[in-house]
């Protein structure tokens, strides 16, 4: 026995509220993202993601106070995502009570603000989220590129070098989600995420696409992950974190119950 | 920062290092308006308090500096001799001898032994290899069972741990917990006299974290 794999629910959030879109177009409320962090925490979720995916700037005050709200409430680590652009971002973030922050756009138009970031709050609050899609054809080598914007602009980055890059620059966890996965509750790309978590020494947690609680064993047992994160089969009551627990411990996977 | 009252009788030492906020909000929870919670960096509001925790994030070179350059060193070696004390990862791993880490820091020397590596490739008895840092949910083993500060906590609990250094002491009866991580035994508590520390986050630990921390505000050493 030693360290369990994770169960990370994730609140998407925008203008306050929790959402889950599908394929980031049709979202549906699931809520106030201080109840649904609060929920969670209660059911025995091993940490919770917060992106706030607000578009505009002026909303992201709401963003700093819900995150302190949370962190008053809840005692598991909780990542912040979405907007995280500069040191001073970082700061506000783990005084607000963030314990780790989430990097996504800001770490491709560049790079060394992971190093930065890394060498002053130190490796392990620095997350860097990888969006990557498939871009190989039928009959080709696998091979997955680097996406931004909610997945609509290529980078040309080979997603599997990028995530050993990230590491070497200082990343102490990569988040990494497949864009043509994700909402369509049809399980992880099992093919990135094994790629990329047997590539890098730091924890992978994947993400994108959890449909049910097989893909979750999946997401471990063939991808090679140390987390996994899910959003709207938790939302939406499809299932529960015990359940999922439960279900992943009974095949032999190392949780906390 | 300061936070909290004026002279609050449990104070987190502010040396400049990292996010006390989750530790604030998890000790006042648990204190339940009992005692009071403070962020200090007063050597004065610190040698007041009934109490301290030294908490502790990212590089050991880092918060070695800091600490000396806020200079609160003297207080810290003074609480230590003096008054409960818990250290929480990188702030247990400071009360070591030195750390390998940054090619090798002095620490503040309270308890004896190292603070090391898991190394690169760490593999566990299957030969997989396991990721560095070690960052989750661990099982911890107490050695010392009957300890005040561990009290109603049954063996094997869960603590959610984050570092890529461990603490290997000398003392086997400084060991108050042990932690396995694939070969590597680690000491994931120490505890003499009335000091404490403890690799993994408390504050971060759900139930089982804030029931230490409570029973850290109840310990009478």
């Amino acid at each position: 026995m030693g360290l369990a794999k994770r169960i990370i629910p994730c609140l998407d959030v925008d203008k306050g509220r929790v959402v889950k879109g599908v394929n980031f177009v049709g979202i549906r409320d699931a809520g106030n993202p201080v109840e649904v962090a609060k929920r969670y925490n209660d059911q025995g979720a091993d940490e919770i993601t917060f992106l706030d995916i607000t578009a505009s700037h002026e909303d992201r005050g709401t963003t700093v106070e819900m995150v302190e709200e949370i962190a008053g409430q809840v005692f598991i680590p909780l990542t912040v995502g979405g907007g995280i652009r500069n040191c001073d971002n970082i700061r506000t973030m783990l005084n607000a009570g963030a314990d780790k922050v989430s990097i996504n756009t800001a770490a491709v138009t560049n790079p060394e603000f992971v190093r930065e970031a890394a060498e002053r709050f130190g490796s392990q609050c620095i997350v860097v989220a990888i969006d990557a899609k498939k871009v190989s054809g039928e009959g080709e080598p696998d091979r997955w590129e680097i996406f931004t914007h909610g997945g609509r602009k290529p980078t040309g980055l080979d997603a599997v070098e990028w995530a050993i890059k990230m590491v070497e620059l200082g990343a102490g966890e990569l988040l990494l989600t497949s864009m043509d996965r994700d909402g369509t509750k049809n399980g992880f790309d099992l093919g990135v995420t094994r790629a990329i978590s047997d590539a890098v020494a730091v924890p992978v947690i994947a993400s994108g696409g959890v449909g049910e609680l097989q893909h979750l064993v999946d997401g471990i047992q063939q991808g090679h992950a140390d987390a996994v994160l899910a959003a709207s089969i938790f939302h939406f009551g499809t299932y529960s974190i015990p359940e999922a627990k439960k279900f992943m411990a009974d095949q032999g996977i190392e949780m906390r119950l | 920062m300061d936070k909290g009252p004026a002279r609050p009788d449990v104070v987190i030492i502010d040396y400049g290092m990292g996010n006390l906020h989750s530790a604030h909000k998890a000790l006042e929870k648990v204190a339940a308006g009992q005692k009071t919670v403070g962020i200090s960096s007063d050597p004065e509001v610190i040698r007041q308090a009934e109490r301290v925790i030294l908490p502790g994030v990212g590089a050991i070179r880092d918060c070695m500096a800091e600490m000396h350059a806020t200079g609160l060193v003297p207080i810290i070696r003074e609480s230590l001799a003096n008054k409960p004390f818990l250290g929480i990862c990188v702030g247990f791993q400071a009360l070591m001898q030195s750390s390998e880490e940054n090619g090798g820091i002095d620490c503040l020397g309270h308890f004896p032994g190292q603070v090391k590596f898991f190394g690169d490739n760490l593999q566990d008895q299957e030969g997989q290899r396991l990721k560095v840092p070690h960052m989750g949910w661990s099982q911890v083993s107490p050695v010392m069972t009957d300890h005040p500060v561990w009290k109603d906590l049954p063996a094997g609990e869960r603590f959610y741990f984050v570092h890529s250094y461990y603490v290997e002491g000398q003392k086997e009866d400084q060991l108050l917990a042990s932690c396995d991580y694939g070969p590597v035994r680690m000491h994931a508590a120490l505890a003499e006299d009335n000091v404490a520390a403890v690799q993994f986050h408390p504050e971060k630990s759900a139930q089982a974290g804030l029931k230490l921390l409570e029973n850290f505000l109840n310990w009478k050493p």
